[in-house]
């Protein structure tokens, strides 16, 4: 037995092959391959247009890839219209059924499967509980508020038990305070029930707040698939870098192995492959680069003016103007206490030390 | 809610058609004769043969007459009743009527029914043509009564007078072989381009001409002698003139239709057609029957009504019946409006 | 670079046995709409090259069209007719719709449906009583000489009556174009102090522009195909309309008639063509941000569109009351007592209860096969998926039939359907025949009003079913069918009361069995007894009204039924 969930274990519990598909002679997604583990949660980042939803709807067989094969559970369901497949799906619009009560809405899918009466009355209720919504039984979706619309659509979807919970940007919809709540109560409510989950999203932060393993997507191809972490502070492509949180990017020429020119300094690099004299840009997070601590002999210290100071709260986003960068602009992080103990305003002289394992160097 | 609709217009048609699925035999008569002629001669036919129930077609001869042609291939009707002689004998000439010799033949006089043995349709009635004057919008507008066709060409009648088309009418088209017999074709068209000049519209059917002229809308209405009796008869102010040159007119006739499939039942009703009980009540409306001595005379129609009529030779005008259409179509029909 | 230029196939999905339960109902509504749509109007276009024997004769009967004036002549007619009276109605019109929607006129609601009685009777109740109005023992006859014309038989009959009968169908294109105002460009002209003419023109106008040219088209469409007004009071002004009638059932001569019914269908076609492109380009004016319009009041123009209203709604009732006061009339112009004469004759000797039947059990029909029917047919089109083979013909078939003439639909079926080969041909003569046309006839507005309203779902409600399971079908009538039963009534009811009034297509192919009260009228009139006439078409819109009602209590029953979810409190 432990053998055998073991070896399910290691199996993924989707697997996408070879996944291909063209509208005409625009190509949405080119070659996917990704394995997704049983209990899961993956978002699909990407901008609008990367080919994020429409991977997921070929997932739900709501569209049909032009090339591929997809596993879920070991069957092959690449051809199985969407009725024969398993899973729930919520949409952007969560397409509640407004004529239909908050409790029929839930049983929907249950209703069909003929089961009894009391059996369903109880499983609606254990859903709206699992939901947070234990009292809108009788209401109408009209009567509901955004978020909890959303959430009466989470509790359809799991209503029949899918192996699979698909979510097309469902909270794109809401209001921010709204969103971040939600956000944390999707993901226990997944966490609680164990299921593999799917989310589309173009929002880095829900991606990063949510996720097991991000697969970000660039114009219908995968260029990074890692855990939140590895996919911030180790981005496979300049655009994964860019696009998932702030970033500064510096042009410059691989002086030496473990060194980089930039402008008019020299920058130790640890993890630099590139040849020597080839153009480089380097990214950096800008908690990347640091105030403090900087005492004497550290390498990549920087002189630098403050141009202008963005207030965000507790910290602020900080623009300088590094000496000796050929105008490139750097943004850092500071935090509010260090800026009122040290008196800083805009144009005040600091300096600034380069974290070099932290710089992220990409062939130009 | 959208059940209860179905199943209410289920219910009424299946009302509708249980009323038609009688044991009886169903005729299907074409016909030309006037709507508020139909019931009395219809029930009159249903007191001696109740088991047969007859479906009218009903409309202007000349429509009648192109449905029937046109259906020859395809023939739907069972017998033709009531329309005009002069069509039937057309329908005779192309192989489309049963020869039958009714009941009541013999009293039949033998100018008002297919010269054939047996014939191959018979008459019932004689309907000739009738001027109806408006004698109150006449004076209003000095206009004399006609005394002749000729009269009608008079500038003084211009855009007053409306006639039916023959096209259409069968009333229209006894006036116009009327016309074409009195003068010859020259003289006849040359009399029918003069009249056009005065014609103020031409009409389906030809009961509208008199209908016209008694509601006062215009003030001449060349039509028949039925109709001008009943609309002087509800007190209508007008005159019935009969020109004297001569009447045209046609006999309302009968014949059963080839290729029925209820010979006997269209035998029923052609004897009935023919017979004295048929012809009193054709008297009622009209100043000939085909069996003499019937008819009684109509308040309004003179009693030398017969004499006046031109003559008629039905086979002559059947054969030239296309051809006269095709030539008053191409003359009067659609000229730009006169002002 | 060849590699790519074949498109490559998606994967074939395998089809769900409920998907191929839609796919066959998709293909029956097909065949249907093949066998009652294009069916019957290739056997025009057949008829058309042919001769009276049935023999081929190519283009002879267009070159015999063209030979003869008068036919050339009728061409004429309709068309400048056509175009008088649009560019009359569409400004009348259009007053009226800014009267109701950019007004603070009073008593908005009673003016509104004053202007929907032409659509209770069948349209020659406008000619019956102008012809009591202007006609030669008509009331107003000195009026009308005084002006300069002559009779009103001809031109002038059939512009005023076309004026009466297509009034509220430019009105109700006009309202929607208007009633889409976006209140924030006329708060912005205000801030600039932009003057009451100058936002007239540089807003109001250019927003309704595709408004005017829709209620263009269908006006002009409207007049050219329209055959009982030119019958009734065009005298020996001949139109296109009439031209048909006379050569199909006058002379029974088929082939020229086919051949004037595909000029009746030319016209009809272009502003068709036309309309489309225009409904194209119609970018929505309404965004979810803006805000609607609600008109200040402003007391001198408020007055002068009070007055304007009354005026044409005094003249509707002017041109209704006549009718009805011509109905009860003993005999015009010279006894003038109360008479119910003209009713009983056609109790009595026209059978009217016979025909009263037979177009309730018409309209019965109509409403509630034609409903189902294209209401079915637009969500299987627009909610469900694969055949797509078979998407594009139903589409193209759904909205022909707002370009096809009644006259023209009517022709084809005699062609099509009296043809001995034809395995349809038992249909010939019955009721089912009638239902078939009036549908096919007003297939295409319905189609309209329920894609519209299937548009407004949620895209996804299919998807969810299929993702729990449930088979399309009850979804269909769990959800679709609820919340959308307001198209539903609005639907039954556009063809009820259509079926009611209509003529030009039923006139072809009625049979004794099948006499229609529409019908009646046209038959009363040519027999020279419009009081008769008038008389049932009083008792048509008696009908229709008493319906109409009738249809008010079931939307509001239906709404309070079906529609409570929408409340949010």
């Amino acid at each position: 037995m432990a053998q055998v969930r073991v070896e399910e274990a290691r199996q993924p519990f989707l697997r996408l092959e070879g996944i291909r598909k063209q509208f005409g002679s625009f190509t949405a997604l080119r070659s996917i391959r990704l394995d997704v583990s049983r209990g899961e949660f993956v978002c699909f980042l990407g901008p609008s247009g990367c080919g994020k939803t429409t991977l997921l709807r070929i997932i739900a067989g709501l569209e049909a890839q032009t090339e591929g094969t997809i596993l879920q559970g070991g069957r092959d369901i690449s051809a199985l219209p969407p009725a024969q497949r398993d899973y729930g799906i919520v949409f952007q619009s969560y397409a509640l059924f407004p004529n239909l009560s908050v409790l029929d809405n839930v049983a929907y899918g249950l209703v069909n499967r003929r089961a009894e009466r009391a059996a369903i009355a109880a499983r609606v209720a254990e859903l709206l509980k699992l939901v947070g919504l234990p009292e809108a039984g009788a209401k109408f979706p009209a009567q509901l508020s955004g978020g909890e619309q959303q959430r009466i659509a989470l509790a359809r979807a799991l209503a029949t038990s899918p192996g699979l919970l698909l979510l097309d940007e469902p909270l794109s919809a809401l209001d921010a305070i709204v969103r971040v709540r939600l956000r944390q109560e999707i993901r226990s409510l997944q966490q609680r029930l164990g299921v593999t989950t799917i989310m589309v999203t173009h929002d880095q932060e829900e991606a990063l707040t949510m996720a097991d393993r991000i697969v970000v997507m660039n114009h219908g191809v995968i260029d990074q698939v890692g855990t939140p972490l590895e996919v911030y502070r180790e981005p496979a492509t300049p655009f994964v870098a860019d696009f998932v949180g702030k970033v500064n990017m510096l042009a410059g020429t691989v002086e030496a192995p473990g060194r980089l020119r930039i402008g008019a300094h020299g920058f130790a690099c640890t993890s630099c492959n590139a040849s020597v004299g080839k153009s480089v840009r380097a990214y950096l997070r800008p908690e990347d680069i640091v105030a403090r601590p900087i005492v004497e002999g550290d390498v990549n210290v920087i002189n630098s003016r403050i141009e202008k100071i963005e207030f965000l709260g507790s910290y602020c986003l900080v623009r300088v103007a590094a000496e000796g960068l050929e105008g490139q602009p750097l943004t850092v992080y500071l935090s509010l206490n260090y800026l009122s103990e040290m008196a800083l305003a805009d144009g005040s002289p600091m300096k600034l030390r380069i974290l070099a394992e932290r710089m992220r160097v990409f062939e130009a | 809610m959208i059940r209860i609709r179905i199943l209410a217009a289920l219910a009424a048609s299946l009302l509708a058609g249980t009323a038609y699925a009688q044991g009886k035999t169903q005729l299907l008569v074409y016909t030309a004769l006037e709507t508020d002629q139909l019931k009395a001669y219809e029930q009159g036919f249903y007191k001696e043969v109740p088991d047969v129930e007859i479906r009218w077609v009903r409309d202007s001869t000349g429509v009648i007459t192109a449905k029937l042609l046109a259906e020859k291939a395809n023939p739907q009707a069972d017998a033709v009743m009531g329309v005009a002689a002069s069509s039937l004998a057309l329908l005779d000439s192309q192989g489309m009527l049963v020869p039958y010799a009714p009941l009541n033949l013999d009293a039949i006089m033998t100018k008002y029914r297919d010269g054939k043995n047996p014939p191959a349709w018979f008459g019932m009635d004689v309907w000739g043509a009738t001027v109806c004057f408006n004698t109150v919008e006449a004076k209003k507008r000095n206009i004399p009564k006609p005394e002749t066709w000729k009269d009608l060409t008079k500038p003084a009648f211009k855009g007053q007078v409306v006639m039916p088309s023959p096209a259409s009418s069968g009333t229209g088209f006894f006036d116009v072989t009327a016309w074409l017999a009195l003068w010859g074709e020259k003289g006849g068209w040359d009399y029918m381009d003069k009249l056009h000049e005065n014609i103020a519209q031409y009409t389906h059917s030809g009961s509208k001409p008199c209908n016209q002229a008694a509601a006062g809308e215009f003030v001449v209405g060349i039509s028949f002698e039925y109709r001008g009796n009943t609309n002087k008869a509800k007190g209508a102010p007008i005159d019935l003139v009969f020109p004297k040159e001569g009447l045209g007119w046609d006999l309302e006739a009968f014949a059963i239709h080839k290729g029925t499939k209820k010979l006997e039942a269209a035998k029923k009703l052609a004897d009935w057609a023919s017979s004295k009980n048929a012809m009193i009540l054709y008297g009622k409306n009209f100043a000939i029957t085909a069996q003499p001595g019937v008819a009684q005379p109509l308040p309004n129609v003179p009693k030398d009504f017969e004499e006046r009529l031109v003559k008629m030779d039905f086979k002559k005008a059947a054969d030239s019946r296309e051809r006269v259409l095709a030539e008053w179509t191409r003359r009067y029909n659609g000229k730009v409006e006169k002002r | 670079m060849s590699a790519v230029l074949r498109q490559p196939a998606s994967l074939r999905q395998r089809v769900h046995w409920t998907d191929r339960i839609a796919h066959l109902l998709l293909a029956a509504i097909a065949a249907a709409l093949t066998a009652f749509l294009a069916g019957p109007l290739l056997a025009i276009l057949a008829q058309s090259v042919e001769g009276k024997q049935g023999e081929f004769v190519a283009l002879d009967n267009f070159f015999a069209y063209f030979g003869t004036p008068a036919l050339a002549d009728s061409l004429w007619n309709s068309v400048w007719t056509s175009v008088v009276v649009t560019a009359a109605v569409v400004p009348a019109a259009f007053t009226f719709a800014y009267a109701l929607t950019r007004s603070c006129m009073p008593w908005k609601g009673a003016f509104r449906t004053v202007t929907l009685t032409p659509l209770l009777a069948p349209s020659l109740l406008a000619a019956i009583s102008f012809i009591y109005w202007f006609g030669n023992q008509g009331v107003l006859k000195d009026w009308m000489h005084a002006l300069g014309i002559e009779q009103i038989y001809g031109a002038p009959g059939i512009i005023l009556s076309q004026l009466f009968s297509v009034f509220p169908h430019a009105l109700m294109v006009l309202v929607t174009a208007l009633s889409l105002a976006d209140a924030r460009l006329y708060e912005a002209a205000d801030a600039l102090g932009t003057s009451a003419v100058r936002k007239f023109f540089t807003i109001t106008l250019p927003g309704a522009k595709y408004g005017i040219a829709s209620a263009a088209m269908v006006s002009f469409t409207l007049v050219i195909t329209d055959f009982g007004i030119p019958k009734v009071i065009g005298g020996n002004f001949n139109v296109l309309s009439t031209d048909v009638f006379k050569l199909v059932i006058g002379q029974q001569d088929f082939p020229k008639g086919a051949v004037v019914a595909l000029f009746l269908l030319a016209p009809a076609l272009l502003t068709f063509v036309v309309d489309r492109f225009v409904q194209k380009k119609q970018t929505s004016m309404l965004t979810a941000r803006a805000v609607p319009y609600a008109p200040r009041p402003s007391r001198r123009r408020d007055t002068a569109m009070t007055a304007y209203c009354s005026v044409i709604v005094l003249l509707m009732l002017a041109v209704a009351g006549m009718a009805l006061f011509a109905s009860f009339v003993k005999f015009w112009p010279y006894d003038l007592s109360f008479s119910l004469r003209h009713y009983a004759f056609g109790i009595v000797d026209g059978e009217v209860n016979v025909a009263m039947k037979n177009s309730v059990v018409l309209a019965l029909w109509t409403a509630t096969a034609g409903t189902a029917i294209v209401f079915s047919g637009a969500y299987l089109m627009e909610k469900t998926r694969g055949a797509d083979w078979l998407r594009a013909p139903v589409q193209l078939l759904a909205l022909i039939p707002m370009a096809v003439p009644g006259l023209v639909l009517g022709l084809g079926y005699i062609f099509f359907f009296n043809a001995p080969q034809n395995p349809l041909n038992f249909l010939y003569h019955t009721m089912t025949i009638l239902v078939v046309c009036t549908i096919v006839h007003f297939y295409t507005t319905g189609h309209l009003t329920a894609v519209t309203a299937l548009k407004a779902l949620d895209a996804e409600f299919e998807s969810v079913s299929a993702s729990l399971k449930v088979p399309f079908w009850k979804t269909f009538w769990r959800v679709t069918l609820p919340i959308c039963t307001p198209a539903l009534i609005d639907i039954s009811r556009y063809f009820f009361i259509n079926a009611m009034t209509t003529i030009s297509a039923v006139v072809f192919i009625y049979s004794p069995d099948t006499r229609l009260v529409a019908l009646t009228i046209l038959n009363l009139d040519e027999a020279g007894e419009p009081g008769a006439a008038a008389a049932m078409a009083v008792l048509i819109a008696l009908t229709s009204l008493i319906v109409c009602i009738l249809y008010l209590g079931i939307g509001r029953l239906a709404e309070r039924r079906t529609q409570s979810w929408r409340k949010t409190s």
